[in-house]
């Protein structure tokens, strides 16, 4: 989705579990496959974008810590959007890493007939247990004829962070879960507490930064997007219709700042303290407490979206035109482990995909020191992430995401009327989407 | 035939010595002429054939592998397989879906050229004509005409992206100074289209001036003192002689300009942002550059990008056809 979304917050050190390590050792004894020796020199490249987190919870290190004959060297690209351009180019003129990291939105183009092929079948690799991650994570990486072509590193399950002295001053209660009622079931409430809110706002500020967000939160949260029975459905699917007609409406009804969500402008009106709500899915957290710095500590806290919605998350791939497939797929294989992914949530917020994670102590107990220090954030997400229901995508769900969230940047940054911004966006689906 | 002429020419009249001294001649010395001439001949084609090979290879097959791919629909992550669509991508550049946003890039790329260009060399000019007396700290001056050409363009496009913000943003500070309100510089389409065209001038007007400066310099100052005494004012002798002699310089700086806007690309994509890759959310400040990149890299559309691509080129040739013809006319003027 956004390309800016990953840029997560870096993490200091974490002592490592000697039940990941006996999980370590297991693995490498089955992943030497193809190659003649096991015990054989191989470096390993993993290309991911933003903050995957591994080398923050030291599990590189630790890998190799496990296995002295493998080398792992990781190339990260801060920005999604351009790691995908590269991505495509390499897919086309080779240079792939071992391990390729996948963003959601890419992910149905990735099991489509054109690309499935690039990639290895991660449900024949030694060690997966399909059960164990999401499901509707397993099978958005599934192509048509069962073949899983990556496995899920983490979702992006949708909260509302809020700040709690700009609330308490416009007379709104300020503890998570009676916030959480003042919405809870309906995203037109939210949008009805944003009314409420801008009637006796602090002066310059807003209920919300952007009518995008809220566009994204309704969408994600819907259970038809944008494909229908394989086919495209943009133009009267009911989440396009629902997210445009709320963020329409929050736009008129002057709740939304009107910031290019990620931009710089975006940035410095979190320390600006200029609104009051974001759409917060799990990875957000770290944006909030880079953007709005030590000066706001303690003021953001986080509640309940109104319904539950997927909003990001990736994927790991192992091309299979690389060397050293079978030592590929074991790396991925051990990093998609609960242990695995509970430390990476500990450390940099991303939720695990692997649903055995959220049985984990620090998982759903966790807090957010810097978001809400009473409230149960490691209990919101994981509540979220469980009750999602899996939309529809396809090949040009990317494409269509991007376009019709920039038709709600057209409504409130170049002031079209709805009518205007919707015959805008479609025109631009038809001259892309061939 | 040609060798009858040369030998007629070069000795004296009269068949019969030539004849002789071919018969008389060796045969390694007659081979080792040949090699000479052969050497003669084929070495400067082996001293320039290093560029036309480097060229050959990254810009002649890139050419036509672009011309290639622009017949074609073909993805960017999969190359291998281009479906023959014939002139289909120019088809639609011109009249199909994404004619609408063609015609908008052309015409970004028109008005944000002239906004930029325009200002920019008439700067250009004011400030060698300046540079050119004698003024205290010369050299510093000129030096300091060249930082911004010197700045890498995401590092101004990023700075001038903080000035023009609608968060805190100095040109709306500045703004609020004189009692006028706050403007969206990116949303809109004559301010954003204004705010790149700073950016540009703001990188480019120290390079021109620069080059202006030097071709002042090769003016004969008598031309100056005849002014002079025929009581022509700075003024006047700006007008009446810098300018025609600058004519040839003035030209020169035109194309190079009009082809540096024609391929503008790296103000508008990251001036925009998050929306940089399409000039803005509406296409407000859409280059031809931008909407290239967009068609070909973030919607994966290859073969419609090529088909930009070689639109463009088409596009240099003619300016650079212009500039032939104008340059010609500029001669025999004279």
């Amino acid at each position: 989705m956004s390309p800016h979304r990953r840029s997560r917050r870096t993490a200091a050190l974490v002592s490592a579990v000697a039940v990941t390590a006996v999980l370590a050792t297991g693995c490498s004894s089955s992943g030497s496959g193809s190659d003649d020796d096991p015990n054989a020199k191989v470096t390993l490249s993993v290309g991911d974008f933003g903050t995957f987190g591994y080398k923050e919870a030291g599990l590189f290190d630790e890998y190799m810590k496990a296995h002295p004959n493998i080398t792992i060297t990781e190339n990260t690209t801060t920005v999604e959007g351009d790691y995908w351009t590269a991505l495509q180019t390499r897919l086309s003129g080779g240079g792939l890493d071992d391990i390729q990291a996948l963003e959601v939105s890419r992910i149905a183009l990735a099991t489509s007939d054109q690309l499935s092929n690039a990639f290895t079948d991660m449900s024949k690799a030694p060690g997966v247990e399909k059960d164990a991650y999401l499901p509707w994570k397993w099978q958005q990486a599934t192509t048509s004829d069962g073949r899983t072509v990556a496995l899920g590193t983490d979702v992006g399950p949708m909260a509302i962070c809020y700040r709690q002295d700009l609330f308490a001053a416009a007379g709104l209660p300020t503890d998570p879960a009676q916030v959480s009622a003042l919405w809870a079931g309906d995203w037109a409430k939210y949008v009805e507490v944003g009314r409420q809110y801008q009637a006796k706002a602090p002066k310059d500020t807003f209920f919300m930064d952007t009518a995008t967000g809220l566009y994204n939160g309704v969408l994600s949260s819907n259970s038809e997007q944008y494909y229908r029975n394989g086919k495209l459905a943009y133009k009267d699917s009911a989440g396009v219709q629902k997210g445009w007609k709320l963020a329409s409406e929050a736009v008129q009804a002057g709740v939304s700042q009107g910031l290019k969500e990620f931009d710089t402008p975006w940035q410095t009106a979190f320390s600006n303290s200029t609104f009051a709500t974001t759409v917060c899915p799990s990875w957000q957290q770290a944006n909030i407490e880079k953007y709005s710095g030590p000066a706001n500590a303690g003021k953001w806290n986080v509640a309940q979206a109104p319904a539950a919605g997927n909003w990001g998350g990736s994927f790991l791939a192992v091309p299979s035109s690389g060397k050293h497939v079978a030592q590929a797929q074991a790396l991925a294989v051990w990093l998609t482990q609960p242990e695995q992914q509970a430390k990476v949530f500990q450390k940099v917020g991303n939720i695990p995909a692997n649903q055995k994670a959220y049985a984990l102590p620090g998982v759903t107990d966790f807090t957010n020191p810097y978001i809400g220090p009473n409230a149960p954030t490691g209990k919101i997400f994981s509540t979220a992430a469980k009750a999602i229901t899996p939309a529809e995508t396809g090949p040009h769900h990317g494409d269509l995401h991007g376009a019709f969230s920039n038709g709600v940047l057209l409504m409130e940054q170049n002031h079209k009327s709805p009518e205007e911004a919707w015959a805008a966006t479609v025109k631009q689906v038809e001259s892309t989407v061939q | 035939m040609a060798t009858p002429t040369r030998t007629g020419r070069s000795d004296p009249p009269g068949p019969p010595p030539t004849t002789t001294t071919q018969a008389r001649r060796p045969a390694p010395s007659g081979l080792r002429s040949r090699l000479h001439r052969w050497d003669h001949r084929v070495s400067p084609y082996v001293f320039v054939a290093p560029f036309f090979l480097v060229f050959a290879v990254f810009g002649l097959f890139p050419l036509l592998y672009t011309g290639w791919l622009s017949l074609h629909r073909v993805s960017l992550y999969n190359v291998d397989k281009a479906d023959w669509v014939g002139f289909q991508n120019y088809w639609d550049l011109f009249f199909g879906a994404p004619s609408h946003y063609f015609w908008n890039a052309l015409g970004n790329t028109v008005t944000l050229g002239l906004l930029s260009t325009v200002p920019q060399l008439l700067a250009a000019l004011g400030l060698a004509h300046l540079l050119n007396y004698k003024l205290p700290a010369r050299g510093f001056f000129r030096t300091a005409l060249l930082a911004p050409y010197a700045t890498s363009v995401a590092a101004a496009t990023l700075v001038f992206a903080l000035v023009f913000s609608p968060e805190g943003g100095m040109a709306n500070w500045l703004l609020s100074l004189v009692g006028a309100g706050p403007v969206r510089w990116e949303a809109g389409p004559w301010s954003s289209q204004f705010a790149i065209s700073v950016i540009v001038i703001w990188r480019w007007t120290g390079y021109n001036a620069l080059i202006y400066l030097a071709a002042m310099q090769a003016i004969p100052r008598d031309l100056y003192e005849a002014a002079a005494i025929d009581g022509a004012s700075r003024w006047q002798q700006f007008r009446n002689v810098t300018i025609p002699q600058l004519r040839p310089t003035i030209l020169f700086t035109v194309v190079v300009s009009f082809i540096g806007a024609t391929q503008l690309f790296g103000e508008p994509y990251l001036f925009g942002g998050q929306s940089g890759h399409q000039g803005g959310a509406d296409h407000q400040y859409e280059t031809l550059g931008v909407f290239m990149y967009d068609q070909g890299f973030h919607s994966s559309m290859l073969g419609r990008a090529s088909a930009i691509a070689w639109i463009m080129f088409g596009l240099l040739l003619l300016v650079g056809l212009a500039n032939t013809l104008i340059a010609r006319r500029l001669r025999s003027a004279k």
